[in-house]
Parts: structure tokens; sequence; C-alpha cells
């Protein structure tokens, strides 16, 4: 039966195909629904992990215990997971392994569009990529073949307009593939530094047989159309270069572009006139081509920087029909909290102190836009809290007498998935940051997945619930203090006290994010009072989608407010006020 | 693919793009074309701009649109109609809603709601229809359906039967759902 799959739902549904049975993840935009669609496959055990290095070696354990494994991260992730990702090479697998890495070319939803089949290449990992859905499923079951018959994690690494993009599928059957029995062999998954120098030997051997593999196998394959041009290309570009060319040139479409197949490169490069390599981001299929020593084009005329699409690649060749007209310059429309975003009362009151506020990755990076402008830095997940451990540091070394402040802010799934260690780094050298940690309940920007703290796991059911607040205390941080966002007043006095101590200390400020519909309560809306109401324009300081001006007048609009009251503390008039009292006061 | 039918939907993160799009995109499917989409997840959904784009044919191969490549825009929004407007093809139709959502500099008094877009788009030589969806999402009582009450008055520009938008709206809308979503695609449909 045919259906419309995304890339990432594919994957899923290969990864059943191929008789998986273990399922690890961080969530991270555009990789998130591959777990979110292993979740339903009953036959699947899958899990949350609290980040990416957690989740690949959970991954590799599970392989070498004998369950095919699936491992799914965006393209920053990876870098968390290094680590054990260049371990996995060294040891091989029991089961099949498959990592998956969804990169992010135009960075949709990141803080860079690094381009991970680098990755495939440092750590001598076999590399496949699919170029639609249909591919991306068949792709992953060929993954776990290969994974098996080499034992070798395969790197499988797709793009967000694959991961998110629909195309049609037809889809197969699950095999049963039986678990392998798992044998302690610490001559591979001990690498003491006598057993990994014999293991990269073994890994060096197994690459040479992987390069002549990529020259027979399937996934790569050469379509003939005029030889005047040839192409190379890989993933999502094929079909934008497809597109353009069509029967005028001919493919050499790699689906394993390494260990590279040389042999295939070779001969195509003979039979055509001219040989461009068309891929996004960097020229890691050119670099190979060129080292080979045979001429190609490729990034003189391709850009390096961000998404491709069939426009670009016209126009690259010189064959765009006609220039499209400019567009139109519109008033811009960034992304903004929502209307009862718990965060909103925290960054109003951060972006008037005068300190320094180092930001995380989440909803909240939203804090250093105007109105508010209040976060300086977004590194990595994480990074508020250690970041601004050097700055506070460095800035008591500068101006011991009075130095400035520095406020990390995090959400409550980044402090789990690396905000704790530097939270430990500050209170072991005992540097007065003070870290807000932002628990909304839930890992919101990516669509609200489970987390640690949400007290569910990421198959519904209720789970341990991790509290920020004790972790803090048993990191030895003495200052702890709870405060509800919403009340401006608790968290200007929260501010106040942690500013006038010295020793690194933590806010959690926690209300359930408003779009978390099993935890958020929806209050009586608010309403203007345009008696009252000076025209002064502070609430817009607040900067919520529920208020809006018309004619000069403030109005608020009924069916987006849900009563969070931080625009009527903010009103020194006392202009805005409730529909309904909920009767409590 | 030169037979291929390129569509954008243009609207603001939280509008029901993506709800839109999918009983679109199965509707094509439903009809045995080769259907691509492609949309945009992530940070961008918080009140941000967004757009999903549909292509289908007898062999698509591109998932996105191109600029100057669209055969129509859905805009859910106003502005949003003006920002997407270099993606169409010469003699492309815009479908677009009255709806006016300020964006952010716009609430925080920085900028104003700009109010000339219908020149601007006719300065284009585009065909745009405008109608009023938030108005009858509002008179069924749900202002949620809006996006459904735009897809019926974008579907009188494509060749395809009202039972066969109903059947795709029965396949992607919850079970709950579908009797309003039909009824607001319904009315949408005689706006245009």
């Amino acid at each position: 039966m045919k259906s419309l799959m995304t890339g990432n739902e594919a994957i899923a549904r290969g990864a059943w195909e191929a008789g998986v049975r273990f399922a690890t993840a961080y969530p991270g935009t555009p990789s998130t629904e591959i777990l979110e669609n292993i979740a339903g496959y009953d036959e699947i055990r899958s899990q949350w992990s609290v980040n990416e290095k957690t989740a690949l070696e959970t991954a590799l354990g599970g392989s070498i215990a004998g369950a095919r494994t699936i491992c799914a991260m965006k393209h920053v992730g990876l870098n968390v997971a290094a680590d054990p990702l260049f371990s996995s090479a060294y040891m091989g697998v029991n089961a099949g392994l498959v990592i998956v890495t969804a990169d992010d070319p135009g960075c949709h939803s990141s803080q860079n569009e690094q381009d991970n089949r680098n990755y495939a290449k440092a750590a001598k990992l076999p590399l496949i990529e699919p170029s639609n859905s249909q591919e991306a499923l068949d792709f992953v079951k060929v993954a776990f073949e290969l994974s098996e018959a080499y034992s070798t994690p395969v790197l499988f690494r797709i793009t967000t307009r694959l991961a998110h993009g629909k195309s049609v599928v037809t889809v197969g059957r699950r095999v049963d593939v039986k678990p392998r029995e798992y044998v302690r062999d610490t001559s591979r998954f001990v690498l003491m530094p006598a057993q990994a120098r014999a293991r990269h030997g073994v890994l060096e051997d197994r690459l040479i047989q992987l390069e002549d593999w990529a020259c027979t196998t399937r996934l790569n394959r050469v379509e003939w159309g005029s030889r005047k041009l040839g192409i190379i290309t890989s993933g999502i570009a094929y079909h934008y270069a497809h597109e353009v060319f069509g029967e005028d040139a001919s493919y050499l479409k790699l689906g394993m572009s390494y260990p590279f197949p040389k042999k295939l490169v070779e001969d195509f490069a003979a039979q055509v006139d001219r040989l461009v390599v068309i891929e996004e981001l960097d020229p890691f299929i050119e670099d190979a081509v060129r080292a080979m020593g045979i001429e190609a084009e490729g990034k003189a005329i391709i850009p390096r920087l961000g998404e491709l699409d069939s426009a670009i690649i016209a126009e690259a060749f010189e064959k765009a029909d006609s220039k499209s007209p400019p567009p139109e310059d519109v008033t811009g429309r960034p992304p903004m909290f929502c209307a009862g975003c718990p965060h909103r009362g925290v960054f109003y009151e951060l972006g008037k102190l005068p300190v320094t506020i180092t930001g995380d990755i989440g909803c909240y990076t939203l804090g250093s836009l105007p109105p508010f402008a209040a976060t300086e830095t977004c590194i990595c997940m994480g990074a508020s809290i250690s970041a601004g451990l050097g700055f506070q540091k460095v800035f008591n070394m500068l101006n011991p007498a009075d130095p400035k402040r520095t406020i990390a802010v995090i959400g409550d799934s980044t402090f789990y998935h690396s905000g704790m260690t530097g939270l430990l780094d500050a209170v072991y050298n005992d540097v007065g940051l003070i870290t807000i940690i932002l628990d909304n309940r839930i890992t919101a920007m990516t669509g609200h997945q489970e987390n640690p703290g949400s007290g569910y796991n990421l198959s519904g059911q209720s789970a341990p619930q991790a509290r920020p607040e004790e972790i803090a205390k048993a990191l030895g941080v003495e200052r702890v203090t709870t405060v509800n966002p919403y009340d401006l007043t608790e968290v200007k006095k929260a501010l106040d006290n942690a500013l006038a101590d010295p020793h690194p200390s933590v806010i959690v400020s926690r209300a359930p994010c408003a779009l978390l519909k099993r935890e958020a309560v929806r209050r009586p809306p608010y309403f203007v009072d345009q008696d009252a109401c000076r025209k002064c324009k502070a609430c817009l300081k607040v900067a919520c989608p529920a208020l809006y001006v018309e004619d000069g007048e403030v109005h608020i609009d009924n069916a987006s407010c849900v009563g969070c009251g931080v625009c009527a503390q903010v009103c020194r008039f006392g202009a805005i006020n409730q529909t309904e009292k909920t009767g409590e006061n | 693919m030169a037979n291929t039918t390129s569509i954008m939907l243009a609207g603001v993160g939280g509008q029901g793009t993506i709800l839109a799009s999918r009983i679109l995109a199965q509707l094509l499917l439903d009809k045995g074309y080769d259907v691509k989409m492609s949309e945009v997840h992530g940070m961008a959904q918080r009140g941000g701009s967004v757009t999903t784009q549909v292509r289908y044919g007898e062999q698509v191969d591109a998932p996105t649109i191109a600029p100057g490549q669209a055969d129509f825009i859905l805009s859910f929004e106003a502005m949003e109609a003006a920002r997407t407007a270099h993606f169409l093809k010469p003699g492309g139709t815009i479908i677009a809603n009255t709806r006016r959502i300020p964006s952010l500099p716009i609430l925080i008094g920085k900028e104003e709601y700009p109010d000339d877009i219908d020149e601007r788009l006719a300065e284009r030589g585009i065909d745009v229809r405008w109608v009023d969806a938030y108005s009858i999402a509002e008179e069924l009582g749900n202002t949620r359906v809006e996006n459904v009450v735009l897809l019926g008055a974008f579907s009188t520009v494509l060749p395809f039967t009202e039972g066969a938008w109903k059947k795709a709206i029965a396949q992607v809308v919850p079970p709950r759902h579908v009797e309003l979503n039909v009824v607001a695609f319904q009315r949408g449909s005689r706006l245009t």
C-alpha cells in the first residue's frame, strides 16, 4: 500500500521492518519524530535518553548485548556523542547498529549547519544517505545488513528536507531477526591501548572491504542520460539536480558515499564530457573526487551555505529561464513567546538587570530578541551554565571589588542534558553564578517530548520525576529558590536575593508550557479598561501575541489570552483586568 | 519536472497550515499522483512565518518550490501573502485570507502593519482572491477551523470533486472533528 511518509516516519518504519528491537535518542529538530514514530511499534523498546552521548552509549550496549538497535539525533547531537562514536568504530557491533544523524542545512532550528558526513570519514564509519522517504525506508534495512556483515555501526545521514518532507512510500513486512548471543570478548570491547592498537588495524582493513562493497551496492547507481554533463550527487541534492537537468545529464547517485566508491567514480568520470559534483554544504564528495586526480567542478559554482533548491542549481549552470522578481520587503515575523508562556515574566525582569545573561538551547533563546534583549550568548546545549561560570570567574578576576554578575538561563530538559555537570563545576570552584532553571515540565521547543522531570517516558508510562531543586542541592548549591514565573514580584525578589549572595545559587522557575494541555492552567482572559488606560503602552514590553494595537488603543484578544496576568502586573494604572475573578481571592 | 504543480501554503505558526496541507496531500495521493510535501518544524512554529510546500504530478523531483515556481499560493494571513509572493510563477494565483496577525515588531510598536498589501500585489500583476475565512470560522463557533475554510476556498482552483476532498478530510482529521471540518470546507468553497 502506498502512503505519504516523512523521512523520519520512513526511517522508523524501515527500522521496524529490519527487525530492530531497541531504539534510543535525545530529541532534536529535525530528528525528533524518528523515535516518536518508533515508540508506536510494540516490538521495539524505545527510550528518550538524557542526552545524545548516553543515547549512543546505551544503543551500543544494546547492540553488543544482541539486539538490532537504532539511535537518532540531530547533527549537533552527534558532537555530544562523538566520544562513543569513535570508540564504536573500533569495537564494531554484535547485532546491527545504525546511528541516524539529521543535519540542518539552512539552520532552520539549529545553531550551525555542520555537515556530518565529515564524521563518517573522521570516525571511519560507512555513510548512507537517502534522497527521499522510500529510500530512507529501504536504505535503513540495507544499513542493518551492512552493519552486521562488516561488524560496524553505520552512520545514516539525512537532512531537514528529508526528515520533514513527505513523499510516497510502499511499505514492506517486518523480518523477525533473532537476537544474537552476546559473548564476552575483551579484545574488542575493552579498548585498552593494546587492544585499541589492534582494533585500529581491523578498522582500516574493514574500510578497504567496505569500499569494495560501496562499488557494487545498489545504493550507488548510475543513470545515463546525455553524456555531455555528468553529475555526481547524493541525498536531497539529487532531486534538485534531476529536476533541473532530467535526461540532459547523466548521474552518479551516491547512496553510500563513504568509504568512497573510487572505481565507480573513475568509470563514470571517464564517460562524461563535463563532471560536476552537486551536494549541499561541504565539498565532501568533490574533495574525494579531486583526491583521485580527477578534475571536477563543484563548490566553484554550487553554494556551500544553506540549502540548495532547483533554482540555485539552474542559476549555477546559467540555465535559469528568467530571474524571478525580488521578494517584497515586508515587516519581519520572528518567532516569539506564545501567549501565556511562562518564560515571559522571567525575561521581562531579566531584561531590566545590569548583568550578563548566558542563554541556552530552547524556546527561551528568544529572550535575546527585543523587547527583552536579555540573553547574550547561546552556544550549545548546557553552555549557559559553564560559559556563565567562565564569565563570572573573569568578571571576578578583573574587578574583584564589584564584579558584574552573570545569570545563566537554562530549560529543564537542557539542564538534565548537560547543565548539571556545569553546575557542579560552579559549586566545586565556588563561583557566584546565578542559574535560572526554566522548568516548564516538558521538552517544549522540539514539540513536547517527555524528559526526566516530566513524570512520563517516551511510551507515555509514568516515570520517576527528577526535581531540579533536589539535583541542585545534591550538587552542593545552598541557595535554591522556587518561583512562580507569572508573579513578577516573586521573580524579582528571588533575583535580588541571589544577586546579594556571592556563592552559586539556583532559581527554579516552575510553570508548565502554556501549550502543554495536561498541565497548563487556563484562567479567565484579561481585558484593557480603555477609560483607565493612559496609552503608555508599557504593557507591549511583555511582547505577548494576545495584545494588539488598534487605532492607538491596546486590546487583548480574548481567544488567545490564557489569563497569565503578566501584562496586568506591568500596567501602573490598573487598566488591565481579568474578565471574571477565579474566586480564590 | 514540467508537469509538476506546485502549491505553497503560507501562514503564521499555530494557524494550522500543516493540517491543511496534509489534507491536500492526502487528496492528491488518493488521486494517484506522486506527491512531495515539505514543512518546517521547530522554533519557527512559535508565532513565526511558516510555509508548507506541496508538489504533485506524475513524478515529482524537488520537494521544495523555488522562487517563481509556485502555481498557487494559499496564504493564511495578509502580510504572509506579500512575503511569499515572489514564489508565484507568472500567471499564478494567490488565494489569501484577509486575517491580519501583527508580528512582534508591530506588537511592540516598532513598526506598523502594512496597509498597502493589495496594491503591492496588484503592482506585481498578481491575481489575488481575498477571502475572510476567520469570520466564517467564528460563525461556525470554532476559529481553529479557519484553516479548513481556507482550504475550501482554495479547492475551487483545483480540478477535484467535493467528494474527494471530503474523503481526504475524513482520513486526516480526528473522527470527532470531521463533521465540523467538512462544513467549514463547504462554507469556504462558496467564497471563491
